[in-house]
């Protein structure tokens, strides 16, 4: 069970949270104009990464709140959290 | 190949079990081969045996970066079953079962297959609604598949407790075509098979890099143990395809989560058949080794790890012992994790790749060991022949860009 810390309200038990995906998928801004392409990248391709992953968690069972994370894949050691909006702390970035 | 029948069991377990031979060489890498095959588990070595046997490429290899079925096909609970709602997952699915069905005559090896029915409890009205909906969807395809009344489920698997829990059990789909096979055998058997046949079988060998040409079609692999040159590359790398096919710039729309499983000590022949419960989430058999086999769910978050969290399982022990209270005393003995690679539509991915030359046999998700050998038998003929076999041609990576998914997601026994 992996110990998640919610940059809100601290370090919690992994049953607190729901899992949310892959982090910084952005929606297309103009969908009208958005070829099938990349919906299919939108909407299927996904990272998958083996190694730093940035991800999205929400804090279901506490604030409620969403905010992203840096986890590595093969340890799933969490490297970073960070809130919504804010860019995947550099520093984190490419550590194993 | 030393040949397998009765009487030479019989006469070497006269004679000191002396003058067995290993089942197959230990090759080295070649410098060029027709064809690669990356991944030495059950679907990895089926498709080497397959292209081998039926289509005659006999200069090909299978890269394996452990030991051969070390990943899913060791780790994997070992059911099978095609009560598949789709046509097209119908399809591919009995094709398999049907392959199992004389596979152990045909590979002269015990996979040890035992159609004992698979068994999948309805809960709740919806439930019983879907289940339905499945039963006439498989008859209607020629697949077996029928409804059972709690009483008849109870005398078809004594143990069951069908009245005195939270969710009382208000019926169950059986197919009775379904069952287990012994998971390593298979793995053991194609790799026999295949390797009788021409096929070098190569472990501790990892890629590490696609190599292609000017026009971008593959060249052939850098592994740990050096360059091998092949024009057709065969990627059946389950939770790790993802990691293979980036290097070869191929995106594809694939999670790898852990999913585990465990069993308990062994114990005398107690449980008849294969139980699944999508609502309260377990699943169970008995190996012939006398363990419990169950299953349990995926975790949350993706990784490759190969370990999930003791919450997981737990859980579905909780059901276990809800559905089967004679074995709450049971002591569990071992839990492990694999790495299952799943597709948006929970449907299988078989077919060409948008690199020439390069082919794709992954999505298989949650279960994949029920349609080994199908499986294998249809990427093969993908791959010799550059284009895919019918039963696999819905299975393509254009369909999520197409909009045709298999979406098999309520289909799955257990909601993963």
């Amino acid at each position: 069970m992996l110990l998640i810390e919610c940059p809100y309200c601290g370090e919690r038990p992994e049953p607190e949270f729901v899992y949310g995906g892959q982090a910084h998928v952005a929606r297309p801004r103009e969908p009208a104009g958005v070829d099938a392409e990349q919906w299919t990248h939108y909407l299927y391709l996904r990272d998958n990464a083996r190694g730093v992953h940035a991800e999205r968690w929400r804090h279901a069972h506490g604030c409620g709140r969403f905010f992203n994370a840096l986890r590595d894949t093969t340890s799933d050691h969490f490297l970073a959290t960070y809130k919504v909006g804010e860019k995947p702390p550099a520093a984190a970035k490419g550590s194993r | 190949m030393q040949r397998f029948s009765g009487l030479s069991l019989l006469r070497r377990g006269l004679t000191g079990q002396r003058g067995w031979q290993p089942q197959w060489r230990h090759a080295e890498p070649q410098a060029a081969y027709d064809a690669l095959i990356v991944g030495g588990g059950g679907h990895g070595l089926g498709t080497a045996y397959y292209l081998a046997r039926e289509h005659g490429l006999t200069h090909i290899a299978v890269l394996e970066k452990g030991w051969i079925g070390s990943g899913n096909t060791g780790r994997n609970t070992t059911i099978i079953r095609s009560n598949y709602l789709f046509p097209e997952s119908a399809a591919l699915y009995d094709h398999a079962l049907k392959l199992w069905e004389g596979l152990s005559q045909a590979l002269n090896y015990n996979v040890m297959f035992s159609q004992r029915g698979v068994l999948m409890l309805a809960h709740t009205v919806h439930d019983t609604q879907v289940a339905k909906r499945h039963v006439h969807a498989n008859r209607a395809a020629g697949v077996d598949n029928e409804w059972l009344t709690p009483q008849q489920a109870k005398a078809f698997c004594p143990l069951l407790n069908i009245g005195d829990i939270r969710y009382p059990v208000l019926g169950a789909a059986l197919q009775r075509r379904g069952g287990t096979a012994r998971h390593d055998a298979v793995a053991w058997g194609y790799a026999r098979a295949a390797d009788a046949l021409g096929v070098d079988i190569i472990e501790n060998c990892e890629v590490t890099g696609i190599r292609r040409d000017a026009a971008g079609a593959v060249e052939g692999v850098e592994t740990t143990r050096g360059a091998i040159r092949a024009p057709r590359i065969g990627v059946a790398a389950a939770g790790h395809t993802s990691v293979i096919l980036r290097m070869a710039d191929v995106e594809l729309p694939l999670e790898s989560y852990p999913l585990q499983a465990l069993v308990s000590e062994p114990v005398k022949p107690v449980f008849p058949c294969v139980v699944m419960s999508n609502t309260i989430h377990a699943y169970i058999s008995q190996s012939d080794k006398g363990e419990l086999v169950i299953g349990a769910g995926t975790d949350a978050y993706t990784s490759y790890t190969q370990r999930g969290g003791p919450h997981i399982t737990s859980h579905a022990l909780e059901a276990i012992c809800e559905l089967f209270p004679m074995f709450r005393r049971m002591r569990m003995l071992r839990c492990w994790g694999g790495i299952v690679d799943v597709t948006p539509d929970r449907s299988p991915i078989i077919g060409r790749t948008p690199v020439p030359g390069l082919y794709v046999n992954c999505g298989w998700g949650t279960g994949g060991f029920k349609a080994t050998p199908g499986s294998a038998h249809v990427f093969a003929w993908t791959i010799a022949r550059g284009e895919p076999h019918p039963l696999n041609s819905p299975f393509t990576l254009e369909r999520f860009r197409d909009g045709n998914l298999i979406d098999e997601a309520a289909a799955a026994a257990v909601a993963h």
